[in-house]
């Protein structure tokens, strides 16, 4: 879709992102986002937002807080009307419809249960209104409960429960109306880290089972990564990237995805040759910078677990000298941080394994042959 | 279940917004127009009438100017400005030290100084100036310690608004005393400093903004007051008594409008700069602070305990002899306990009549604005969308804090009197003091349903919109039962302020409305002063008693409805 006006991201293998599973599927996507943009007054709140969503998908809209995720959220679910663009759910065009008229289901970081209710009322409390019998509501009750892992507290008030029991119900009640469509809006990010993590394998094994679409906002990469069939990265309002978490990860299509999913180390260069970038003293072999004009100021980036170490002959390619300069001990992997012969200024982030740091003795202080192997390396032309 | 459902609801969907949405716009609109005509035309009628003649012609600023070129207008307005000034810069410390007692001592019997101090919100400001008129007046038992009837005059006026005022100033100061970051304290005295210093750069300043809005709502109720200038203000004129003997004696309306707008001046000030205070009063306690709790010092709590003893006991002397004087029978000659005094129909024709139009008046405005008040913050603070209809509701709520009760008495005349109001049925009806009473109390209530319904978590509509509950139900089912402690207070602070209040009214009863505390004024002119604080005393008897039934209905609800709160 769109790379927005940041930094021009310049990839020719970035797989532009449409949902992965219509080409399997050949269906039409569930829900369908065309050129959405929101203002407040003189701020630009989203722009040129374009996106689809494949029936019983799992999306992850990632970025930092003020990036626009929570607002996109809410104008799919009508509580916030965007000043153009349009919505299509399942076929029907919904731009202009109120909430009440649309098919979504939505859980909030506050959880937003109503507290003068108890948990049986709050989970029947969409159903009520469907004027179903009151028999069929307390048995679609108890079985939303069985289903969110707590059968038994249907007679508590929401102030006896503890935070991930309190989503817990919130989500049973989202989910008790069978909406098409379930939003999460930092359904996580109120709990401690252990409930999160408890919960985020919770509400996946819940999507996988019921297999309903899902939207959910997050500025957590770690919970997107692991929740999600594919991120939609925004920063100021646009979209950076659409892509799975792999995708993402590997093949970041701006600085700014690479800067905020994962660590990355970025280094200033200049390329030498179609395919060559120079680093410094060093010329580097750079697949990604097959595209660009000799001369070209860029940014080159590459994970700190993707430096090699091992098995370094003389003509390994991207063969380069470093120092230790310190060693930070991480529990199951040490970060180290070293300088570059070719690049004395830079600074450079390595992930070496304890197996690794075993094997070779490393120490602050040593100097030792590094690698930076061509097809991890992504480049950024510099603005 | 909900692809059944899509058919319906698409057709609305092609309109641009549900049935929910069109019902919360024309709620809104609703409200606003009641807004517009209980608020907003009567100033305009004022302001209007300010620049007429006495025959309704344009006159431009005629008016102003022969105001300011007419000495004793102008001495009113300085005698005014005088007693305000005066009163408020006894009111700031006494009640500053009484509530920093109340909140940063160990002194014991705090709930009952804290009872104490607030039963003067129970009484019209009629009463301590009764009172006054007994202890100092010309039968007064030590009326030698205010020789020559020196009490009639702004010594008079300044002790009874000490005693008006003490509790709203407390009120306030109690609340920016008591939201105190004991880690403040904490680094205080880490640092080794000493405990008036501690005061001067700590406790102080955190007080500051309080202070501020304290000083304000001081000096805008005693130069709005019309209770007790007129009782106890002899011949020394201010603006309010002004305003009364323009309107009611000369009948010159021009000139009455014109001192309306002038004392607007400094409450619309006052009402400006609360705002702004308050503001920066929230945002000075973090979420990460630690409330402070006060330790036992001995020294520090008897020195607080004997003062609160002290202001403690003039209130209630004040008190206690407004409550006496009516069972006594000829004061203060022959102190034989009597009723006779209740027997209104000694005193004037309509007998016992206006405490039951007070009551009537004081139910139905607290039931209809309560109603009113509460479903309009609603739609103010949870509707969706329709931001500048909300918007311009919200002002107008506001708008009555700023305008002073005789000011909005004086612009209902002119509005509702006017020969081509088709509104003009209601004038010198129950209705009107009603509709008038609600008005004039309209912004606090509106803040105070505003702050309850801040406090509820703001997805709720969002929730129910997705559960396709129409908003109403959850207003019914959720909104308004955790509201229910606040909607309760709303009811008794109209319900206690449409007994006691005697400004705006005064212009607006009729021969069969006349309420309980225009009949007090009635009665003191025409020199019954026994019959007044008679009337007095029921008044604040029902005010008491009304507050009393309160907690101990908000007790019985709060088992009943919200045991929920209880973890």
């Amino acid at each position: 879709m769109k790379d927005g006006n940041g930094p021009a991201a310049v990839s020719p293998l970035e797989p532009r992102a449409g949902p992965i599973h219509s080409s399997a599927t050949a269906e039409p996507p569930y829900l369908v986002v065309r050129d959405l943009a929101k203002a407040f007054g003189n701020f630009v709140a989203l722009r040129d937002i374009g996106l689809d969503v494949a029936k019983g998908e799992f999306v992850c809209f990632l970025g930092p807080s003020g990036c626009g995720k929570t607002t996109l959220l809410r104008c799919i679910a009508g509580l916030e009307s965007q000043t153009t663009g349009t919505i299509r759910q399942a076929g029907r065009d919904i731009s202009r419809a109120p909430p009440a008229g649309r098919d979504f289901g939505i859980v909030f970081q506050s959880y937003a249960l109503f507290p003068n209710l108890t948990v049986s009322a709050n989970v029947g409390y969409g159903l009520r209104s469907k004027r179903m019998k009151s028999k069929a509501i307390a048995a679609r009750v108890a079985e939303m409960l069985a289903l969110v892992g707590m059968p038994d507290a249907g007679r508590k008030y929401p102030a006896q429960l503890s935070g991930g029991q309190q989503q817990r119900v919130a989500l049973a009640r989202a989910l008790a109306i069978e909406p098409g469509l379930l939003l999460l809006d930092e359904p996580l990010s109120a709990l401690d880290a252990r409930v999160r993590v408890r919960l985020r394998h919770e509400i996946k094994s819940l999507h996988r089972r019921l297999g309903i679409t899902t939207i959910m906002v997050t500025h957590d990469q770690e919970e997107a990564l692991t929740m999600a069939d594919r991120i939609v990265v925004m920063n100021h309002g646009v979209i950076d990237q659409i892509g799975t978490p792999e995708e993402i990860y590997r093949r970041p299509a701006t600085p700014f995805v690479a800067d905020f999913v994962g660590t990355m180390n970025f280094l200033d260069g200049v390329v030498a040759a179609p395919g060559r970038v120079r680093l410094g003293d060093a010329e580097l072999v750079c697949a990604a910078a097959e595209g660009l004009a000799p001369a070209t100021a860029v940014r080159v980036s590459l994970r700190p677990e993707d430096i090699r170490v091992r098995d370094m002959g003389p003509d390994v390619p991207n063969r380069l000298e470093a120092t230790i300069d310190d060693i930070e001990f991480m529990g199951s992997f040490c970060r180290a941080d070293l300088t570059l012969a070719a690049l004395p200024g830079a600074d450079l982030r390595a992930d070496f394994s304890i197996n690794l740091m075993r094997d070779y003795g490393l120490a602050p202080g040593q100097r030792l042959a590094i690698a930076f192997p061509s097809d991890r390396l992504r480049v950024y032309a510099k603005p | 279940m909900a692809t059944a459902a899509a058919p319906a609801v698409n057709l609305r969907a092609a309109r641009g917004f549900g049935r929910d949405e069109l019902v919360q716009r024309g709620a809104i609109l609703l409200l606003a127009a009641w807004l517009v005509v209980t608020v907003l035309l009567p100033l305009w009628a004022l302001l209007s009438k300010s620049f007429e003649s006495a025959d309704g012609k344009w006159v431009g600023l005629d008016n102003y100017i022969t105001y300011f070129s007419t000495p004793t207008l102008i001495g009113s307005l300085w005698n005014s400005l005088f007693v305000s000034a005066l009163t408020t810069a006894i009111v700031l410390p006494l009640a500053f030290l009484y509530a920093y007692a109340l909140t940063r001592s160990r002194m014991p019997a705090k709930g009952v100084f804290q009872a104490i101090s607030l039963v003067p919100i129970l009484a019209p400001s009629l009463l301590p100036a009764i009172a006054l008129v007994y202890l100092f007046g010309n039968q007064g038992i030590f009326k030698s310690w205010f020789p020559d009837g020196a009490i009639y005059g702004w010594p008079g006026i300044v002790i009874a608004q000490v005693f008006y005022c003490f509790p709203h100033a407390l009120m306030i100061l109690v609340t920016a005393l008591s939201t105190a970051d004991a880690r403040l304290y904490e680094a205080a005295n880490a640092l080794g400093a000493k405990r008036w210093r501690v005061f001067w750069t700590v406790t102080l300043p955190g007080a500051r903004y309080g202070v501020i809005s304290a000083g304000f709502v001081i000096f805008t109720l005693v130069i709005t007051d019309f209770g007790i200038a007129k009782v106890i203000g002899g011949q020394f004129g201010v603006l309010a008594t002004d305003i009364y003997k323009q309107v009611i004696g000369q009948q010159d309306f021009a000139m009455g409008a014109v001192v309306g707008f002038i004392l607007l001046a400094p409450a619309v000030l006052s009402f400006a700069v609360d705002r702004l205070v308050q503001r920066k009063q929230v945002a000075l306690l973090s979420a990460r602070a630690v409330p402070f709790t006060p330790k036992p010092r001995f020294g520090r709590d008897a020195v607080l305990f004997l003062y609160c003893a002290g202001v403690g006991g003039l209130i209630l002397a004040i008190l206690g002899m407004a409550l006496w004087a009516p069972f006594i029978k000829y004061w203060p000659y022959d102190l034989a306990f009597t009723l006779a005094n209740f027997d209104f129909y000694e005193f004037d024709s309509s007998g016992w009549s206006p405490y039951w139009v007070s009551l009537q008046v004081a139910a139905w405005a607290s039931v209809i604005g309560t109603t009113v008040v509460f479903l309009g913050a609603y739609l103010v603070e949870k509707s969706r969308g329709f931001g500048w209809g909300r918007g311009i509701a919200h002002f107008m709520a506001m708008m009555p804090l700023a305008v002073p009760g005789l000011v909005l008495g004086l612009g209902y005349i002119f509005f509702f009197n006017a020969k081509g109001n088709p509104l003009n049925f209601l004038y010198a009806t129950l209705a009107i003091l009603v509709v008038n009473t609600i008005a004039h109390f309209y912004t606090v209530a509106h803040l105070t349903a505003v702050t309850a319904l801040k406090q509820i978590d703001a997805e709720f509509e969002a929730v129910s919109a997705s559960l396709k509950v129409p908003f109403h139900v959850t207003l019914w089912r959720v909104t308004i039962p955790i509201c229910l402690p606040a909607i309760l207070d709303i009811a008794i602070y109209i319900f206690v302020n449409a007994m006691t209040t005697v400004s705006a009214v005064i212009f607006l009863y009729g021969a069969n409305t006349k309420p309980a505390a225009v009949m007090i004024v009635h009665m003191d002119e025409a020199g019954q002063i026994a019959a007044a604080a008679a009337m007095a005393a029921l008044i604040v008897a029902t005010s008491a008693g009304v507050k009393v039934l309160h907690v101990f209905l908000s007790r019985a609800l709060s088992r009943q409805t919200q045991a929920w709160r209880r973890r």
